[in-house]
């Protein structure tokens, strides 16, 4: 086995974490005492082609591989966890989803703008649709040859940032996971309503929305996929987001323990270094082992992704470990900080409110165990309901 | 053993009930959204004889015993973090100082206003490089004929932007360091030199206020002298001993508030066709959360009564706030779990639950200390003393 990064992915690490320190670094803390997205550090990042990511050359992209692109998302979740989420729904969850599923013309149509920094987002969970999307509410209804579509989605991450939304409604009412179709929607259009926007424990800088879809009507042209086949591009989807999200995770831990590790050499009581003390140790040894062990996991769902090989078990596994490590090692750091760990001055509680959330989107720890679980019945020929 | 609380505690718990639920819950997340907790409230508190539970009648205090003073925590902890909070400082350890070591008239002078929440109490030990090593204080004591002054600073001091009466550890004998060279003085808030920060920017309890304290050459009569000059650092450590039982009964209360939250969540919440309600992961949580709440109450309690029984309780006390703190955490993250993206959101109150609770493994002695100070305990009792 070769465990090495081939020389372009080295050198597109190097690249990432260069933009990571420079750009990112100094205005992660900003942008989460504002509450304000950092919309400049967005369009530096698609300068660089990180919008792009994984889309191919031929539609403006930057041909990323999976595995280079969770070095993206770790190096920039080292600083700005918002930021790696922000940019791994846009890529992982919405643009791969119009190259996964798209006709020529609509990839044409929108890749490029959606590689080139217009954002988009993913459109799928409403009130009463949260781990259970197969209940969704949102209906497109069909009138020759044109949909009207009509609804509300919550918890739309990039809602009131983006420029295209990829919505999912029922096309056949009572069907559940059979009946959903998706659409490619252009954000300006008269009938899409952005609302609330979420104020949340963490992420702060990231604009997540509630969104209206007010009867409007969407040309066929914008039908994603085959009618009533949405629900495959969705779990397309997840996969892909669950090995970002997963490789978000392994970077916010990184930073964490690094915060831990330089508080924990410079903070003297008892006449030296708290790093002298066994406990302090212990956390920081735990914390080092569980983030490598977390590293090789996301590379190698990366790996078998980029092989064509299927990876869902692998994303489910590598996000649920990687979401229960980004809180234990934030946990254990700011627990190093003392008192400082609770103050809004010192960056690791920051650290500890966003990566509350990688518990829950993408599909909560409870959906990731249920989707390992019953991948494996099914291999004995056991299907498991939820 | 009889395991039933007195009619006069059921009787207390009631009244603080009531008023949690009246005065408090309504007003938490405005609390915790401006940083202040309305001083009407604290002064109905005052009133009611919230702000002196444990004290001794003698002193206008409600003679409720720590058995009182905890179930009062239990209650406010239930509703509102940022309120326990100023009433822990207040209480537990602020005022707690000069009831346990200070002389009759030195009590006798400040007693009856802490009692009555006229006068708000702090605790003054942590300094910037005191904190776990708290006797690396360096407060600077000098003797001048009848008077101490007081120089240097406090950190992290709760209720130091509203106290009245701040219990002071400072350094009178450099050459013996804290053990036999410091002691504690009762500073009042209007003299001169002494100066509170601005509240500090926490990430929970935005309604306790905290600051650090300038003392600027601070003239203290010698008659505030709390307890024995030289032995202040055993004043304070005798405090925050007896401080950390008040504190696991805190825990209870907010732990059993994330429990409750979550089961009126699961009776109304369906997804794949049925209440969550129905979901084993979902049932296994609320065991979980259950019986670690029941223990931890068990704990409190038994430990609240080898206080008021006069037998030895720093290990238990120690206990109570190391597992409490954790418990609580643990408590609250799995309810925010259960609420789904909900417990994100800052329109539900969740999410503050789990900002607040997050100190409760730090202050007053982080769940580092805490292991040492029962690791000590244990070893003692077979004949090892061992250094932090």
């Amino acid at each position: 086995m070769d465990f090495s990064l081939t020389e372009e992915q080295q050198m597109f690490r190097d690249m990432f974490r260069d933009f990571a320190e420079k750009e990112i670094a100094p205005v992660a803390e900003h942008a989460d005492k504002t509450e304000q997205p950092p919309v400049e550090l967005l369009k530096k990042a698609a300068a660089q082609g990180f919008l792009g990511a994984t889309i191919p050359e031929q539609y403006g992209g930057a041909g990323m591989d999976y595995l280079t692109y969770t070095l993206l998302a770790e190096e920039i979740a080292k600083h700005c966890l918002s930021t790696a989420i922000t940019i791994t729904i846009h890529t992982m969850l919405a643009s791969m989803s119009i190259l996964d599923a798209g006709s020529e013309e609509q990839k044409q149509k929108y890749l490029p703008r959606l590689a080139g920094g217009e954002l988009a987002s993913f459109a799928l969970t409403e009130p009463d649709a949260g781990s259970d999307p197969g209940s969704l509410q949102t209906r497109a209804r069909r009138e020759d040859g044109t949909f009207y579509l009509d609804g509300v989605k919550t918890w739309v991450s990039n809602g009131g940032l983006a420029g295209v939304h990829v919505v999912f409604a029922s096309t056949e009412p009572g069907q559940r996971h059979h009946g959903i179709s998706a659409f490619i929607v252009e954000h300006d259009s008269p009938f899409v309503m952005v609302g609330h926007r979420e104020p949340t424990l963490g992420l702060r800088a990231m604009d997540i929305r509630t969104v209206y879809f007010e009867d409007g009507r969407v040309p066929a042209e914008n039908l994603l996929g085959p009618l009533n086949g949405g629900w495959p591009i969705v779990l397309r989807a997840f996969n892909r987001v669950r090995l970002g999200l997963a490789a978000a995770a392994l970077g916010a831990a990184e930073g964490a323990l690094a915060l831990g590790v330089n508080f924990a050499a410079e903070r003297k009581q008892f006449g030296a270094p708290i790093a002298q003390k066994q406990a302090i140790q212990n956390y920081v040894a735990d914390c080092a082992v569980e983030i490598e062990a977390l590293r090789h996991l996301v590379h190698y769902t990366a790996w078998l992704a980029d092989g064509g090989q299927d990876y869902g078990r692998y994303a489910s596994m590598a996000k649920y470990l990687g979401a229960r490590i980004a809180k234990d090692t934030a946990n254990k750091m700011l627990q190093v900080h003392g008192g400082y760990g609770f103050s809004d001055e010192y960056a690791i509680s920051r650290v500890y409110r966003d990566v509350r959330a990688l518990r829950l989107l993408g599909g909560t720890d409870e959906i990731q165990r249920y989707a390992v679980a019953r991948g494996i019945f099914d291999e004995k020929g056991l299907k498991i309901q939820p | 053993m009889d395991f039933t609380f007195s009619p006069e505690h059921i009787a207390l718990r009631r009244m603080i009930r009531e008023f949690c639920e009246e005065e408090l819950r309504p007003r938490a997340k405005e609390v915790d959204r401006t940083g202040q907790q309305d001083p009407e409230v604290l002064r109905k508190m005052g009133e009611l004889g919230m702000f002196g539970v444990p004290f001794s009648q003698e002193y206008g205090g409600m003679g409720a015993g720590e058995t009182g003073y905890c179930i009062l925590m239990e209650e406010l902890d239930r509703v509102c973090p940022s309120t326990t909070t100023i009433v822990g400082a207040h209480i537990g350890i602020g005022t707690m100082s000069l009831y346990l070591d200070g002389s009759p008239e030195l009590k006798r002078k400040y007693l009856p206003a802490l009692c009555s929440g006229k006068k708000i109490a702090a605790f003054a030990l942590t300094e910037a490089n005191a904190g776990s090593d708290a006797a690396g204080v360096q407060l600077r004591a000098t003797l001048e004929g009848d008077s101490y002054f007081l120089d240097g600073q406090k950190m992290w001091i709760t209720n130091g932007p509203i106290a009245d009466v701040i219990m002071t550890l400072a350094v009178t004998d450099p050459s013996l360091g804290a053990r036999g060279g410091a002691t504690v003085f009762a500073v009042e808030k209007e003299w001169p030199g002494f100066q509170p920060g601005k509240p500090e920017k926490k990430m929970g309890l935005h309604g306790s206020p905290t600051s650090l304290l300038n003392f600027d050459e601070v003239r203290v009569p010698k008659e505030n002298v709390v307890g024995q000059v030289g032995l202040g650092f055993v004043t304070f450590m005798k405090t925050l001993d007896i401080g950390r039982v008040s504190l696991g009964a805190a825990t209870v209360g907010g732990a059993q508030a994330a429990l409750d939250a979550a089961l009126r969540w699961v009776k109304v919440r369906s997804q794949f066709g049925r209440l969550i309600a129905h979901m084993q992961s979902i049932q296994f949580m609320l065991a979980d959360m259950a019986a670690e709440i029941e223990a931890l109450r068990s704990l409190v309690y038994r430990t609240a009564w080898l206080v008021d029984n006069g037998k030895p309780f720093i290990k238990e006390a120690g206990m109570c706030k190391l597992l409490g703190s954790e418990i609580a955490s643990r408590c609250i993250d799995r309810a925010l779990q259960i609420h789904g993206a909900l417990g994100f959101s800052r329109d539900f109150p969740l999410e503050r639950g789990w900002r607040d609770a997050r100190i409760g493994e730090i202050f007053e002695g982080t769940n580092e200390i805490q292991r040492i100070v029962i690791a000590s305990e244990l070893l003692q009792e077979v004949g090892v003393r061992i250094r932090p």
